[in-house]
């Protein structure tokens, strides 16, 4: 056992563990889930092959993106890769109106929401502290303290409520984030008011360098219903099982249901960061399992199994993403420096003495010493 | 004009704000059908309903963290912390995310929150009910901070900070609750931002704010019986603090003393100590000097009395600045 502990004699109780909702095998064949196929059974041919595209794109950018800091061009950057299909999956069940509050590696949902790439950059290269007007696309800009927008969205939803109105807000974050206390208290405030939010958990297995049986014992799924929050676990690398599983949870926020709690079960491909080193700690056997698992692999294997890829199709995906990411690297290295003075702005939206005067006196100072004067 | 406790003229802010804006709504521990434990939101649920005075679940950091995100929404919660001590799991909500979220997304979202927050001493009380956490959320960029100290401002000032589109942590002066006063209802207020002199004088300028005003007015009645003019400033605004307000009655009497009850290393005391040495630094006739708690943890009901600054450990620093004859007269420090 993990914890070093010798079995006991103690009376043994089962709890059961519900496979993963599939529709696509690793090796793309769809088979049947009752439940979940007719949440897909709208999506067409074009719009299989728009998924693919956005997955496609995704990996590009967020690729492009570990190369510009390698470069030197960005601080940091946290890769998405291996967690596309539970990023577009779930962001392309969404409404216009819904509104998503995320951590920092939802990245591809943002791309989905319709942020511009190089916006997503700012943070990382260090010109601003964050990227985006969150109500130009609904989407809160990323939370980096674990598990604090959990609480956001469920204030939101209850705002919904409030407003009469059936958007549903969507809570993004690892299997990490549910060992805080907001994330606890987010799924009690959202039971106790029946709160029009979904908890969209992506185990990616790992935080930084723990492993996920560092935060919990048992699926991270069987959580919620202690809550009284109804949960679902879902093979977060097969993106059709991934959209049919937030289609639900969305269907049951908008309708007074309540909440509902996703688990995507995945795996971080990538490290944590730029700045981290998988190798102190990384299980090659299990990364080399789930590569086996990629979720693109699988969703290709399948659209050429439905005879969709043709060689003009697979032509455009890559000129798609291949443009996307050359326009990225173009307008994240052009992103301006800001200006010294705008450290002042917005920290109040209305006049502040105090500060005024720290402006003003640094102000002073900056155009004695560009002034040359000293 | 009526006449109301400090409790009750909060009270009947809260009343206005739900009346006018039917996007305030109340958030906290028992503030429905109990009223709040101070009965601050008396009648307002039965009045307003449970969907604007929400009783919610005691999760403190999960008041403020739903708060922000109703805030996302257009709407402006007015939060209520039980006690002063019960702030901190709600620190990181408070800190990381209200006062930082409209800076971090370049002024595109408003967090126009209130947190509510008894405190002080005084009360007999056991441990965390009785704090003075003030100094660390003015500390805080992206916070105001106020404090009123008498009923007529416990009111106008709430309205002005439910009013206000930046987060306003609105400390109430516990101890005083039962304290009565009249209330114009319709008043034009003073600015929230504005310090008020309360009593004028022209030998000693004494800063004190919330609970300890009404100590440093007894101060200054006491100090006149002995012939020293003590001019006392009611801060009202911890954070940002009027200044000015202050430089012009120091460089009228030349000594200051500060008091609060809140711990005095990394203060407020400090802060004013450093500013109003800044900029008075020629008129002053002695160092400005600082009566507040110790820096120990808040002590069990017995022994408050001691730690609470009173009267008389005012008038000594009072002597002191003067000149006079006082309790370190005879002390060697080192």
């Amino acid at each position: 056992m993990r914890t070093g502990l010798t079995e006991t004699s103690s009376p043994q109780l089962s709890i059961a563990i519900d496979e993963p909702i599939q529709l696509l095998t690793p090796e793309g064949v769809r088979i049947e889930a009752p439940e979940y196929d007719s949440w897909v059974e709208d999506l067409g041919d074009d719009d299989l092959l728009a998924i693919y595209e956005d997955l496609v794109v995704v990996r590009r950018f967020d690729n492009e993106a570990t190369a510009l800091q390698r470069q030197g061009q960005l601080g940091l950057w946290p890769p998405l890769l291996g967690q596309e299909a539970a990023q577009i999956g779930s962001a392309r069940a969404l409404r216009k109106d819904d509104f998503v509050f995320s951590s920092y590696r939802e990245n591809a949902v943002a791309y989905v929401r319709g942020v511009a790439l190089e916006d997503m950059t700012k943070v990382w290269r260090g010109t601003a502290n964050s990227g985006w007007d969150p109500f130009t696309v609904n989407m809160a800009t990323p939370a980096v303290i674990i598990g604090a927008q959990t609480l956001h969205a469920t204030g939101y939803a209850m705002g919904c409520q409030r407003d009469g109105v059936d958007s549903v807000a969507v809570a993004y974050f690892g299997d990490g984030a549910t060992s805080q206390g907001d994330v606890n208290e987010a799924m009690i405030f959202a039971a106790t008011f029946k709160a029009p939010v979904v908890f969209f958990c992506q185990n990616n297995q790992w935080a930084i360098s723990e492993p996920v049986g560092v935060q919990a014992i048992r699926p991270i799924a069987d959580r919620a219903p202690g809550f009284g929050i109804p949960s679902l676990r879902v093979d977060g690398n097969d993106v059709l099982a991934v959209m049919a599983a937030m289609r639900v949870a969305l269907e049951r926020a908008r309708t007074g249901g309540g909440a509902t709690f996703i688990e995507a079960v995945t795996y971080r491909m990538g490290p944590h960061t730029t700045s981290d080193d998988p190798s102190r700690y990384e299980d090659l056997a299990e990364r080399e399992e789930w590569a086996a698992k990629d979720p693109i692999t699988r969703f290709e294997l399948y659209l050429d199994g439905l005879g969709l890829l043709t060689d003009e199709a697979r032509a455009s995906v890559k000129a798609a993403s291949d443009d996307a990411a050359k326009r990225f690297r173009a307008a994240c290295i052009a992103l301006p420096d800001p200006e010294p003075m705008s450290v002042f702005d917005h920290v109040y939206s209305e006049p502040n003495a105090n500060l005024d005067r720290q402006k003003r006196e640094f102000a002073a100072y900056l155009s004695y010493i560009e002034g040359g004067t000293r | 004009m009526t006449e109301l406790t400090l409790a009750k003229a909060i009270g009947a802010g809260l009343r206005r704000a739900l009346q006018d804006d039917d996007h305030v709504l109340l958030m906290g521990e028992d503030i429905g059908d109990l009223g709040g434990v101070f009965r601050v939101t008396d009648g307002l649920k039965h009045e307003f309903g449970a969907d604007r005075v929400v009783d919610t679940p005691l999760a403190e950091s999960g008041i403020v963290g739903t708060a922000i995100g109703l805030a996302f929404r257009g709407y402006r919660a007015v939060v209520e912390i039980q006690f002063d001590g019960f702030i901190y799991p709600a620190f990181d909500q408070i800190v990381a995310q209200v006062a930082k979220l409209h800076a971090r997304t370049q002024g595109a979202v408003q967090v126009p929150l209130t947190l509510r927050v008894p405190y002080g001493g005084a009360i007999g009380s056991v441990e965390h009910h009785s704090e003075s956490p003030e100094a660390y959320f003015a500390h805080t960029a992206g916070l105001r901070v106020v404090t009123p100290s008498n009923p007529q401002d416990a009111y106008s000032m709430l309205r002005l900070a439910i009013a206000s589109n930046d987060p306003v942590m609105y400390f109430e002066p516990k101890r005083r609750y039962w304290t009565k006063g009249e209330v114009d209802l319709e008043a034009v207020p003073l600015a929230l931002d504005k310090a008020r002199v309360v009593r004028e004088g022209t030998d000693v300028t004494l800063v004190a704010y919330g609970p300890l005003v009404a100590t440093a007015l007894d101060a200054a009645e006491a100090g006149a019986d002995e012939g020293i003019s003590i001019e006392v400033i009611d801060l009202r605004s911890l954070a940002p603090i009027d200044f000015d307000t202050l430089e012009d009655s120091v460089n009228k009497t030349g000594r200051v003393v500060i008091v609060h009850e809140a711990a005095q290393f990394g203060g407020l005391g400090a802060e004013i100590a450093a500013v109003v040495t800044d900029r008075c630094f020629y008129a002053l006739e002695a160092p400005p000097q600082r009566v507040t708690g110790f820096n120990v943890p808040y002590p069990p009901a017995k022994l408050e009395e001691h730690f609470v600054p009173d009267l008389d450990r005012m008038l000594d620093a009072v002597d002191r600045v003067m000149g006079r004859e006082n309790s370190l007269t005879n002390w060697v420090a080192r």
